[in-house]
């Protein structure tokens, strides 16, 4: 339940990825007409539970990060747990675990913000709303908190000016919807 | 001889086909039986990984947490490998054709009929009628046997191997510089550096894990600084982009020496203790390659060459990493040379933190050039031509010097001589030319003019289609036996299964064939270990001397690095320390004037055409190409162009365009990027026949390393009328052209 898109592909190789941020108050879990979506101890927000879930879709639309996603075949919505799994026998995560990068570390705060040069920021304003994740984003600005409506943070940083009537390229949309294609 | 008939026949039975679950479909209660160290089969990073075995078949894999150079990190290729191994599309059984058609036969029947067909050939034209084109993606042990079973099984001279067109120029530069062809350090001391020089290479997509050093040295305060015509994502990271014209790799070396010679970075003291040919070297740099003149040719402006040159002249510590940007060239050596004046110029070597290395394509590319299946070279990276060396390996092998075989050519002069009738017959293992051969129609001529052929892979590649006979190999899982990483380190493969249905290791087929030959005795082989005991000693005394190296070590240490003579000897992960390689123990500066490509863009063809790889797929994709989530993330090739270029031909992001060079064209869709130069275009080259950007390139060779330039010809794009697009309302769909077309 990772995405991976281009920024902006005609004008750069940029891409970011996408993961659960494993909000303070999930907005997914909010929405949930049978309460399916639970917290574990940790904080961490798991998949919706399959003996309660209405296949209503709630969670999908109202994720402001776009996260949850439902595979119609198997009337199931799923979304990361953070690899409760892997987590829960003290293994990382599979992504953070391949990540050739470091692009996403698994670890706790107080082991890897010394590590890096750069921000960690973990709230994030969507117009009205404002939501605290468990998950933080490094950040190479001194911004406390992501406006990811106004840009306000990539500002001057990635040129997010199109010109009139410019699509995205088509490799953005045909890795989003092999991303799609990919329910599982 | 050899044509493709039945095509559809041929793609419905044997693929390419898309594969997305393991074996038994996707399930959460697997009764792990056992879980399997190993490396991944792909590039030269070897990543390691552990397999996850259930009743004998690889159900999924693991992070190999406590393997040092990956640390459970892999890249999309690697965390899919696994679904390779019982993949549909395998081949289970030999396979001859009859007309037209691949028939299933018997082991003895296929090694029969190919044992009498290089009879036949060797009676009427002689031994050498015969050829053996091997790859390096096979084990060090099996690499040693194929370059030992042409020259003493089947007694020709033709033998070469697919480094040929990836490892050479770097394999030719190194050697003449430092007399040893290996990466100077170990991956480790990347984030020793204060500045990375990384030419020609894109290791954010085709060596992924490096990225892990490379991020480490930026959290070290590091800078990169990236020199590549394209925006790669690897340049996209980088500090400085210098953005140059293809084939233009000398200008811009020779200028950044010229500015580290005026500002007085030189070591001066390194360059008279440890090397020769500076005066030379350096009278040619002062008199021609000014910054303003090397801006001319290479098309980066001369302020970026001498902010360049600055920021790894006067670092105390730097690391040149090149790949095959600066290698693919008819001047490849010339390029590799040009860069290694400025790492011995400036002292940068052969210390933490200081050094040198290239990028090993395949995941044994090293390993598989240093045990003599090259054209020129004996076991131990020893020379075909050396009359000392000849004798030892004769002995060695228990023949007379006189029936050793002499030199050979190279794969692309190979192909030729196949189209003049020298060569008749080819036994190919490992590789897939009708991909990664540049001028494709020619290599199919060549092919198709063969009296016989026998092509040894595990899956059915574009080239295997042309074959006779089809030999079914083992996949890397099924085998053991080591492999060689890029820094050098010597790594175990280990057998988590049994080859499926009838599938034979790739040694035990050459074997075969050997004893119908009556050369038995020469390969008397019951398991690898006994392969990799005799080129241990093979390589005794040579310059890759693996002497001190045994599997249990490998195990033990985590890998070795070579040489490593004795069993106490702790292998040698940084060369260089206190000698070089030559008989001085000096390394050598090279005075390389600039030529540029074979061919450059004119009227007709005002384009320069370059290519490379995505991180989605693995050289000729004869893997990758069948497993689902890579062909969904790039299911075919794409021809970047800049926004300028693409205006002034009225060409729309995703319109299908016509590529046209002198030796053949292709369809592809245009992807419209800021991120090219305007008068460069990019097409990746992983796919065959109609897809393959190498019916276009140049196969020009680089004299010294006859490498071909894959990486600049002169092309131009066409419209294409809507009628003539190859495929109508189908677009990126299937895995080729031909699965597209049947609507698959």
């Amino acid at each position: 339940m990772i995405f991976v898109d281009y920024i902006d592909r005609a004008e750069t190789t940029a891409t970011m990825p996408t993961l659960c941020m494993h909000c303070s108050e999930p907005t997914c879990a909010l929405v949930c007409p049978a309460d399916a979506i639970k917290q574990n101890e940790d904080g961490i927000v798991m998949s919706a539970l399959k003996p309660r879930c209405l296949d209503c879709r709630n969670c999908v639309n109202a994720c402001p990060f776009g996260v949850p996603k439902y595979n119609s075949a198997m009337h199931l919505q799923m979304k990361c747990d953070m690899c409760y799994d892997r987590t829960s026998e003290g293994l990382m995560p599979m992504c953070a675990s391949v990540c050739p990068t470091g692009a996403i570390t698994f670890g706790t705060y107080e082991e890897v913000v010394p590590k890096r040069k750069t921000k960690p920021v973990n709230a994030h304003v969507f117009g009205n709303q404002r939501v605290e994740t468990k998950v933080y984003l490094m950040l190479p600005t001194d911004a406390e908190e992501v406006e990811v409506d106004g840009c306000g943070v990539f500002e001057g940083r990635v040129a997010v000016e199109r010109e009139e009537g410019r699509k995205a390229s088509w490799l953005e949309t045909q890795v989003e919807s092999s991303d799609n294609r990919n329910e599982f | 001889m050899s044509k493709v008939e039945n095509l559809e026949r041929i793609i419905a039975e044997f693929g390419p086909s898309l594969h997305d679950a393991p074996y038994g479909g996707w399930k959460a209660d697997r009764k792990i039986d056992k879980v399997v160290p190993t490396h991944c089969p792909y590039c030269a990073v070897q990543c390691g990984m552990n397999l996850l075995v259930e009743n004998d078949h690889v159900v999924g894999f693991e992070p190999r947490y406590d393997f040092p150079v990956n640390e459970g990190k892999l890249c999309p290729k690697g965390v899919t490998a696994y679904l390779q191994a019982h993949h549909p599309d395998r081949l289970k059984h030999p396979l001859i054709k009859r007309n037209g058609l691949f028939e299933r036969a018997s082991w003895d029947e296929a090694l029969d009929l190919i044992t009498a067909k290089i009879k036949e050939l060797r009676s009427k034209y002689g031994n050498d009628s015969m050829a053996l084109y091997s790859g390096s993606s096979l084990t060090t042990e099996k690499t040693y046997v194929m370059g030992k079973f042409a020259r003493v099984g089947l007694q020709t001279r033709y033998v070469d191997y697919n480094g040929r067109l990836c490892m050479v120029s770097a394999a030719a530069g190194n050697n003449k510089a430092f007399g040893v062809d290996r990466a100077a350090n170990p991956w480790s001391d990347i984030p020793l550096s204060e500045v990375l020089l990384i030419t020609g290479a894109n290791c954010a997509e085709t060596f992924p894990i490096l990225n892990k050093y490379m991020w480490e040295q930026r959290d070290n305060g590091g800078i990169w600084i990236i020199i590549d015509p394209r925006e790669t994502p690897t340049a996209r990271q980088g500090d400085l982009h210098l953005q140059l014209r293809p084939g233009t790799d000398v200008a811009l070396a020779n200028g950044m020496l010229h500015v580290i010679i005026k500002e007085g970075y030189v070591d001066e003291q390194f360059i008279s203790n440890r090397t020769n040919g500076w005066t030379e070297t350096r009278e040619v740099i002062l008199e021609k390659y000014t910054p303003e003149y090397c801006a001319e040719i290479t098309g980066v402006p001369a302020e970026k060459i001498v902010q360049a040159a600055r920021l790894y002249g006067r670092a105390k510590t730097g690391f040149v990493l090149h790949a095959r940007g600066i290698e693919h060239h008819s001047n490849g050596v010339d390029n590799v040379l040009s860069y290694i004046n400025l790492v011995l110029a400036t002292g940068k070597i052969g210390a933490p933190g200081r050094g040198y290395a290239t990028f090993t394509g395949q995941g044994n590319g090293q390993g598989g050039r240093e045990h003599g299946q090259k054209s020129d070279q004996l076991p131990g990276q020893r020379s075909i031509n050396n009359p000392e060396h000849r004798k030892h390996m004769a002995e060695f092998w228990g023949i007379a010097e006189d029936e050793l075989p002499q030199a050979g050519v190279s794969v692309v002069e190979m192909f030729q001589k196949m189209r003049e009738g020298e060569i008749r017959g080819l036994i190919s293992v490992c590789n897939n030319v009708m991909v990664s051969l540049p001028d494709t129609n020619k290599v199919r001529e060549s092919l198709e003019g063969l009296d016989f052929y026998v092509c040894i892979d595990f899956f059915m590649s574009e080239a295997a289609r042309y074959a006779d006979v089809v030999l079914p190999g083992t996949a890397w899982s099924e085998d053991e036996g080591v492999t060689t990483n890029g820094e050098g380190r010597v790594l175990k493969i280990n057998k988590a299964t049994e080859p499926p249905g009838e599938a034979k290791p790739d040694w035990w087929i050459v074997q075969q064939l050997a004893k119908r030959l009556g050369r038995e005795k020469f390969f008397p082989y019951t398991h690898s270990r006994e392969m990799f005991n005799e080129l241990r000693e093979a390589s005794r005394g040579g310059t890759a001397d693996y002497g001190g190296i045994s599997w249990e070590r490998i195990e033990r240490e985590n890998g070795v690095f070579w040489p490593c003579p004795t069993d106490d000897h702790p292998g040698t992960p940084r060369m260089f320390e206190d000698r070089f390689y030559h008989p001085d123990g000096k390394a050598r500066f090279h005075a390389v004037e600039y030529k540029g490509a074979d061919e450059k863009p004119d009227d007709e063809y005002p384009l320069i055409l370059t290519s490379g790889r995505v991180v989605f797929q693995y050289l000729s994709g004869n893997q990758t190409r069948r497993i689902k989530f890579l062909v969904d993330q790039c299911p075919e090739p794409y021809v970047e162009i800049h926004p300028e270029t693409a205006k002034k031909l009225e060409i729309a992001d995703g319109e299908r365009v016509k590529v046209v060079s002198r030796r053949g064209s292709g369809v592809f869709p245009a992807l419209v990027v800021r991120t090219i130069r305007p008068d460069t275009i990019f097409v990746p080259y992983h796919w065959g026949e109609e897809l393959a950007v190498n019916q276009l390139t140049n196969p020009a060779l680089d004299p010294t390393s006859k490498i071909p330039e894959f990486k600049a010809c002169a092309a131009r794009i066409e419209k294409v009328a809507s009628r003539q697009l190859p495929i109508l309302g189908q677009a990126r769909q299937g895995t080729s052209l031909n699965e597209a077309q049947q609507g698959k």
